[in-house]
């Protein structure tokens, strides 16, 4: 029950404190994780991202479930990932409601779509960033764009798209090896 | 009731398929807005404006962000739970062989193909809700009806911004942005 408990708060204060997710969470969960509570050691720390990269769901959530589940098995991983998800659920809710009752004033509309573009330039540069590292040969930049038509323009769903870009994937993988 | 289980079933979908974080949930939300109505382009915005500038994981802001626009407290909720159902089952049965699965080749060969897809996806989702918020489309096409100045300037500004401090902190950079648009009055 105590470990359940250490789970519980040290994931809540790392939910609490990072922004943006993912990586930022990172040195965090190595002073709390690693150094303080010595759940996990790096290298497992690492590893874990590196699995929560390719498996689907947020990545931080993924790490969250598994130091819970490496420390007391399913419950411990429930545990866990309840603490990282609990600062948000506490934290959003809160700014959506005073939202919903302050939209119509002027000024929160006007800030509204200053903070729009400010979006827009945030999404483009974390895009970039991330187009960079993902899209590197003729395949990705092949699989990209027909990735992108079939996407804007067909009506044909996300997940259907995501399964057909794993096939692709691997018929690659393997033409190559043969 | 048919409402909550469809919105359950939903994010549990963006929880199973959106592979790499936070950023791979946009092209979910976005056609979740669009099949269901459940929010607007300006909505997305404002969402992915709130997930950046407050702390957590961005995929799950967004998540308690929809799930509390359409039924409160409880929706927030159901949403969340949702959307991390499929990571705890995954990564509870990865988990017990997880040194063999890192080495999979497969795995690997997989996420090959879903790297460059999901960046597509990403630019996709977000590119109506760039053409809308930086071009007036609604009027017909003409110099003067189309391109905003004001927020044809606000752009230039906050791009040099974001050139000459790399490492600004997204809260800063939408707190300005905020500002501009009450200064001068959008």
């Amino acid at each position: 029950m105590k470990e359940l408990i250490a789970l519980y708060t040290s994931w809540f204060k790392m939910g609490l404190f990072t922004f943006g997710g993912g990586y930022a969470m990172l040195p965090m969960i190595q002073r709390d994780v690693v150094e303080k509570q010595k759940w996990a050691t790096e290298d497992e720390i690492m590893d874990y991202y590196a699995i929560g990269q390719c498996t689907p769901g947020i990545i931080a959530v993924n790490a969250a479930t598994f130091v819970g589940y490496k420390v007391k098995g399913i419950i411990g991983g429930i545990v866990a990932t309840l603490g990282v998800i609990s600062p948000s659920l506490i934290i959003i809710s809160i700014i959506a409601a005073c939202l919903s009752n302050f939209q119509d004033i002027v000024i929160v509309q006007q800030a509204l779509s200053g903070i729009r573009i400010s979006v827009c330039i945030l999404m483009a540069v974390s895009i970039y960033k991330l187009g960079k590292k993902s899209v590197t040969n003729l395949f990705g930049i092949t699989l990209c764009v027909i990735a992108f038509v079939m996407s804007y323009f067909t009506s044909v769903s996300t997940v259907l798209l995501v399964v057909a870009a794993g096939i692709c994937g691997v018929i690659k993988g393997r033409m190559k090896h043969e | 009731m048919s409402e909550i289980l469809l919105m359950m079933f939903e994010f549990f979908k963006t929880g199973l398929f959106a592979v790499g974080g936070g950023l791979a949930t946009i092209p979910f939300l976005q056609e979740m807005g669009q099949n269901y109505g459940w929010f607007d382009v300006n909505t997305l915005s404002t969402m992915i404006a709130i997930s950046e500038s407050t702390p957590g994981p961005m995929g799950i802001n967004m998540a308690t962000y929809v799930g509390y626009s359409l039924l409160g407290v409880l929706g927030s909720l159901l949403s969340t739970l949702s959307i991390v159902a499929p990571s705890i089952i995954v990564i509870c049965i990865i988990a017990n062989y997880f040194e063999k699965f890192k080495n999979v080749k497969i795995v690997k060969e997989i996420f090959n193909g879903l790297k460059p897809a999901v960046i597509a996806f990403i630019i996709a989702a977000c590119l109506d809700l760039f053409l809308k918020t930086l071009f007036n489309l609604e009027m017909p096409f003409g110099l003067l009806t189309t391109f905003d100045f004001k927020c044809i300037m606000t752009m230039i500004i906050l791009l040099i911004i974001s050139r000459k401090y790399n490492k600004i902190h997204p809260i800063f950079f939408i707190v300005i942005a905020a500002a501009i648009g009450v200064v001068f009055r959008f």
